[in-house]
């Protein structure tokens, strides 16, 4: 069948939304002026919020470590600017809760001034282990949205022995186009980053999937790309969700993740085109991650396109530098097929922000859902070939063990499902519920069972004191009454005894 | 400046411009052709059958939507029970009496459709649901075929006539009733003359359409030709209709080759009664056919298979709504099997090996 299918509809998964991404992804980079305060939260990547190591006063340079790592997983965070310390408080993180996050106030002195950074002209004779450590150290993050440190991730692919670097320059998601921009106007970087990631890995080749949408992204990185026949430029079909790690796996080298494994174990391993430039920059010229390109675009927009921004800047500033024609009808932190939205425009600019989109009305407009029709251009468009219409319906029961049945953990929200529906029913909201929940009773269960374990253990102390108290007990009561023994019977002994 | 949003919504942001409404209304631009040529092949009589069945049909819908405190308007406008109705009155005979018409519509939207749930809740093709009933309720007049002459042809019925007719009835005009192909060789099998015998006064079956037969099912290529538009749109997918008249043809093909005398050719099968419809239209419906590619295969080789046996075998000359229903019965047990493969695992939903 999956054979027919190859004749009859190709590609067999993915939807192909209206991509909106021009004219803005063809506007040159624009450089937003040093902002008076940029507001850094401690937590911009997945793991253990960086610990501060600042107080309110201080001055710091461009580049200086505000917070260090703190754990296995985490990642630290440096001053976007020069400048002192103004606050250390709260901000609204950007999610969906808009629940505050710590965050670092640095108000600019304008100065730009940068601290003395330790370049390395020869980063291919460094340890794998260093280039992961000066990674880590500039607090490199996976820039595709994940925020997924990266210096774990080269660490694993190490270990694990990737042979194939997969470089994500797909960009599917419409209206975004900062990878675009990075690809056109410093391919030279990413290229040499893309090496020094397959150095810091091990790997032997390097696949970098481009969407055929970006004819002009493709050709600059041919062009920087040529010296290297390790690293190999691979157009692929324009097609959401190609920028997906699994699905760009599959396009490139035509393997499978297995469900309950990680792409490592398969021998590849998936770093994002900007991830690949901010490693150059901190390998090469010691230069942490603070700054970054990002798409600003939506119909609510004057001049919609790419700004290189500091981090911590407030979206509000963006939106002011990019112009607002309107209001905007809805406001969201990266692409509109899983981006999150935004409350407010008082949110900071972070690591994995690839765009703030500001949408109109029209673009913002949601149609009523209306019931399923059972049509399955769900089940076509999904991209890891479940049957969101079976978990939906079971979700909509209250029957969350059913829809697992169907494999809901292996969903990767991309949003596909909802995007085709037909009746327009918020089928990823339906799943993210879902997953919550049964991650929540997940949670409660092992908390139960530790709960259980450790009632159960104290339990069989307590019987055992008891029963070695009444050993004891019986032991002494044994002796005693030996003791009694032992003694009349000493008695007629001694009577009996001769005198 | 501050900026405050409402309540947030999950991604994704943007939507497809595709709607309920607009697959419906592509379907029903798909039957049009087959259903002009109806229109053009039975005179009046079978344009007022349409548009009863599928006034009645909208009413059926409308009432039950007031029982049910629902608002009529958006429902009504999503084009299902239009639809529903059109579909019956494709598989009507063309010069069925009106209150036939009324009550297959009636039939179709509320103990078909409503009754379920509504829309994508039942478990049968509400269509079918309506020909079945009106097939066993009413059988003389489920089974009246006729071969009038075609609309605007002399001779044929004027709009008025064709009115007295659809409401009166036809009894007293003569020369008109008819026999489809696969009705009069049951008819001459039960009596002992095979079919080679009696194959020189079986009516002409034509690709064309230019047959006695239901008001929009005679036209194979005209409703083929719909069916094949709706796949390029994607609508529908191949699976269904490919594998149903698989099903047809190939135990017609090789059982009339074994014994023509009792057996039609698959051709016949093929291009008689609704198995075109059926197989594009009927059969394709989403809510009642599974959603996995080898589901539908199988869901579609199951039509075919049973409109062959009830062909061949069973009481009735025509069996195509018959299947489509055991078939529809069928569907939540062939999704259960057949699933399609999640991507890292296999078939039957372990981890691929590493």
């Amino acid at each position: 069948m999956g054979f027919l299918d190859r004749f009859f509809k190709e590609p067999s998964w993915g939807v192909h939304p209206d991509d909106h991404k021009r004219p803005a992804a063809d506007v040159p980079l624009r450089i937003l002026p040093t902002p008076s305060r940029v507001y850094m939260p401690l937590q911009q990547h997945v793991g253990g919020a960086a610990r501060p190591i600042v107080k309110v006063g201080d001055r710091v340079l461009k580049g200086q470590l505000l917070a260090a790592a703190s754990g296995n997983i985490s990642a630290p965070i440096h001053a976007p600017v020069s400048g002192t310390i103004f606050a250390i408080g709260e901000v609204t993180a950007p999610h969906p809760s808009g629940l505050p996050l710590t965050a670092i106030t640095v108000e600019s002195d304008f100065k730009d001034e940068w601290i003395e950074a330790p370049t390395v002209s020869d980063p291919f004779s460094l340890a794998p282990e260093d280039i992961a450590r000066k990674a880590a150290e500039a607090g490199v993050v996976g820039l595709g949205g994940a925020t997924f440190p990266s210096a774990v991730k080269f660490a694993l692919g190490k270990r694990l022995k990737v042979s194939t670097l997969i470089v994500n320059g797909g960009e599917c998601e419409p209206y975004l186009s900062s990878d675009d921009r990075i690809m056109r106007d410093f391919a030279d970087q990413v290229v040499d980053g893309v090496r020094i990631v397959m150095h810091a890995i091990g790997a032997k080749e390097a696949l970098v999937g481009i969407e055929d949408n970006k004819p002009e992204a493709i050709a600059a990185m041919r062009k920087a790309a040529e010296p290297y026949g390790e690293v190999k430029i691979r157009p692929v079909p324009a097609r959401y969700p190609m920028g997906s790690d699994k699905q760009l796996i599959q396009t490139l080298t035509g393997k499978e993740v297995p469900s309950d494994a990680r792409a490592a174990e398969i021998g590849v391993l998936v770093h994002n085109v900007s991830t690949c430039a901010a490693v150059h920059r901190a390998v090469r010229h010691g230069r942490p991650l603070i700054e970054r390109i990002v798409t600003l675009n939506g119909g609510a927009l004057q001049n919609p396109g790419n700004i290189y921004a500091p981090l911590g800047t407030m979206v509000g500033e963006l939106l002011a530098f990019a112009g607002l024609k309107e209001t905007p009808a809805r406001l969201i932190l990266g692409g509109p097929m899983m981006g999150t939205p935004l409350a407010h425009d008082r949110i900071p600019l972070v690591k994995g922000a690839s765009g703030i989109l500001a949408f109109n009305a029209r673009e913002a407009h949601r149609p009523e859902a209306g019931p399923c029709i059972r049509c399955g251009s769900c089940a076509d468009a999904c991209p890891m070939g479940l049957l969101p219409l079976e978990m939906a319906a079971r979700i909509r029961a209250h029957d969350l063990e059913g829809a697992e049945t169907f494999a809901l953990s292996d969903c990767i929200s991309c949003g596909c499902c909802a995007y085709v529906c037909p009746s327009h029913i918020p089928l990823v909201h339906y799943f993210s519920h879902a997953k919550g929940e049964l991650a929540a009773s997940e949670r409660s269960k092992l908390r139960s069972e530790a709960t259980k374990r450790l009632a159960e253990a104290k339990m069989a102390r307590i019987d055992r004191e008891n029963k070695e108290k009444a050993e004891a007990a019986a032991r002494r009561k044994a002796e005693r009454e030996a003791a009694k023994a032992a003694a009349a019977q000493a008695t007629p002994q001694t009577q009996g005894e001769p005198a | 400046m501050s900026l405050n949003f409402a309540a947030p919504v999950a991604a994704p942001y943007a939507n497809t411009p595709n709607s309920t409404t607009r697959i419906m209304v592509t379907v029903m631009l798909a039957l049009t052709p087959a259903t002009l040529y109806g229109f053009w092949l039975n005179g009046w009589p079978g344009i007022y059958l349409w548009i009863t069945t599928i006034a009645f049909s909208v009413l059926g819908e409308l009432l039950f939507l007031r029982m049910r405190d629902k608002s009529a308007g958006d429902v009504l406008l999503d084009g299902s029970a239009v639809l529903t109705g059109w579909l019956l009155a494709a598989s009507l005979p063309p010069w069925a009496p009106w209150w036939i018409g009324a009550f297959g519509g009636l039939f179709a939207t509320t103990l078909g459709k409503q009754a379920f749930g509504g829309l994508g809740q039942n478990l049968f093709n509400p269509a079918m649901v309506a020909r079945v009933a009106l097939l066993i309720s009413f059988p003389v007049q489920m089974t009246a075929w006729v071969n009038p002459p075609h609309l605007f042809a002399p001779g044929a019925l004027g709009p008025l006539d064709g009115l007295m007719v659809f409401l009166k009835g036809y009894a007293n005009i003569d020369a008109v009733t008819s026999a489809t192909t696969l009705g009069f060789g049951k008819t001459e099998l039960s009596r002992g003359v095979d079919l080679l015998q009696s194959a020189a006064h079986s009516p002409a079956l034509s690709g064309y359409g230019l047959r006695p037969g239901s008001l929009a099912e005679t036209s194979a290529w005209l409703i083929a030709a719909g069916g094949i538009a709706l796949i390029y749109m994607r609508i529908i997918s191949w699976h269904i209709p490919v594998a149903m008249l698989v099903g047809l043809a190939v135990p017609a093909a090789i059982l009339h080759g074994v014994d023509p005398a009792h057996y039609l050719s698959a051709t016949t099968h093929v291009l008689s009664g609704g198995a075109i419809l059926g197989a594009f239209f009927i059969a394709t419906d989403y809510v009642t056919s599974p959603n996995s590619p080898l589901g539908k295969l199988v869901f579609g080789l199951g039509c075919g298979l049973l409109t062959y046996v009830i062909r061949s075998w069973a009481g009735y000359p025509e069996g195509v709504a018959f299947a489509v229903m055991l078939m529809n019965a069928l569907t939540p047990i062939i999704d259960t099997y057949f699933k399609p493969r999640i991507y890292g695992r296999n078939r039957k939903g372990a981890p691929l090996a590493i």
